[in-house]
C-alpha cells in the first residue's frame, strides 16, 4: 500500500483528505484510483487525454518522477507519492 | 467572498522581500488558518528560479513547494497561498499567473518600485478559473 499525499489546495476535492491509500503498482494506477474517487480532481490533474497535466509535478520519495520512468514509474509497497503544483506566474 | 486578514509582521516580510528582489519578481509561500476569514500570519519568502527574465517572471521549485507543505504540517498551519511581486507594475494577475494559478490557493500580488511598495491585493480562481479579488484587511499580529 503506498500512500499519496493531496496538496493543500487540492483538498477541497477530497472533503479535506490530505491523503490517499492505494495498491496501484505505477505512479499512472495510483492517480487513476485517486481521480477515480475523487471525481473533482480531475480537470485539475490530467488534460483530455488522460495525461499529467504539465502543471503538476508527481514525487516518489524525494525523486521527481521526470528523473524516473514518468507515470509509468513504479511504485513499491510503503513508499509516498506526493502531488506538487508549479508555482509560477509573472506580470506580463 | 472570503475576506483575507494579513498580520503587519507577514505583511512587514513581503514588503521587504519585494524591495530587496527589486526590479527582479520575489515570491514566497503563506500560512495561517482558516475559519470565517482566511487569516495570513506568516509569510515565508523564497528563492525565485525561474530560468528567464525574473523581472517579470516568479517560479518556485517543486522541492521548495514541497519542503512548504512539510513546513505547514509540522508548525500546525495551513498553507494559504503564495505571493509574489509584480515591480513597476500594477498589482492585479496577469494571463500567466492565471494560467499556472491552482484553485483554493490565495494570491497575493504587490507591486513594487525601487524604493518603496505600492498597492498588494489577493485574489483567488473561481469555479471558471477565473481570478476574482479577495478582500485585505490587517488584522492585529500574533505569534506563528
Amino acid at each position: 500500500m503506498a500512500t499519496l499525499i493531496i496538496p493543500t489546495p487540492l483538498r477541497k476535492f477530497t472533503a479535506n483528505q490530505a491523503s490517499f491509500e492505494s495498491n496501484g503498482g505505477t505512479v499512472k494506477d495510483v492517480v487513476n484510483e485517486l481521480v477515480s474517487a475523487h471525481e473533482g480532481l480531475k480537470t485539475h490533474l490530467l488534460d483530455d487525454g488522460g495525461n499529467l497535466r504539465s502543471f503538476i509535478r508527481i514525487y516518489v520519495g524525494d525523486e521527481d518522477i521526470q528523473a524516473l520512468d514518468q507515470e509509468n514509474t513504479a511504485v513499491q509497497p510503503g513508499a509516498t507519492i506526493s502531488i506538487i503544483p508549479a508555482i509560477a506566474g509573472g506580470s506580463h | 467572498m472570503l475576506t483575507v486578514t494579513l498580520t503587519p509582521e507577514a505583511r512587514e516580510v513581503i514588503e521587504r522581500d519585494a524591495l530587496e528582489a527589486f526590479p527582479n519578481e520575489c515570491c514566497g509561500f503563506l500560512y495561517g488558518h482558516e475559519d470565517n476569514t482566511r487569516n495570513i500570519t506568516f509569510a515565508q519568502p523564497v528563492e525565485n528560479v525561474k530560468d528567464g527574465d525574473q523581472r517579470r517572471r516568479f517560479e518556485i521549485s517543486p522541492k521548495q513547494y514541497l519542503d512548504a507543505e512539510r513546513f505547514a504540517l509540522t508548525q500546525g498551519l495551513t498553507l494559504l497561498g503564495v505571493y509574489h511581486s509584480h515591480p513597476k507594475h500594477p498589482a492585479f494577475p496577469s494571463e500567466h499567473d492565471r494560467v499556472q494559478a491552482m484553485p483554493w490557493f490565495s494570491y497575493l500580488i504587490i507591486n513594487a518600485e525601487a524604493d518603496h511598495t505600492g498597492d498588494l491585493h489577493s485574489f483567488v480562481l473561481n469555479e471558471a478559473r477565473q481570478f476574482e479579488q479577495q478582500p485585505v484587511i490587517s488584522s492585529v499580529p500574533t505569534q506563528l
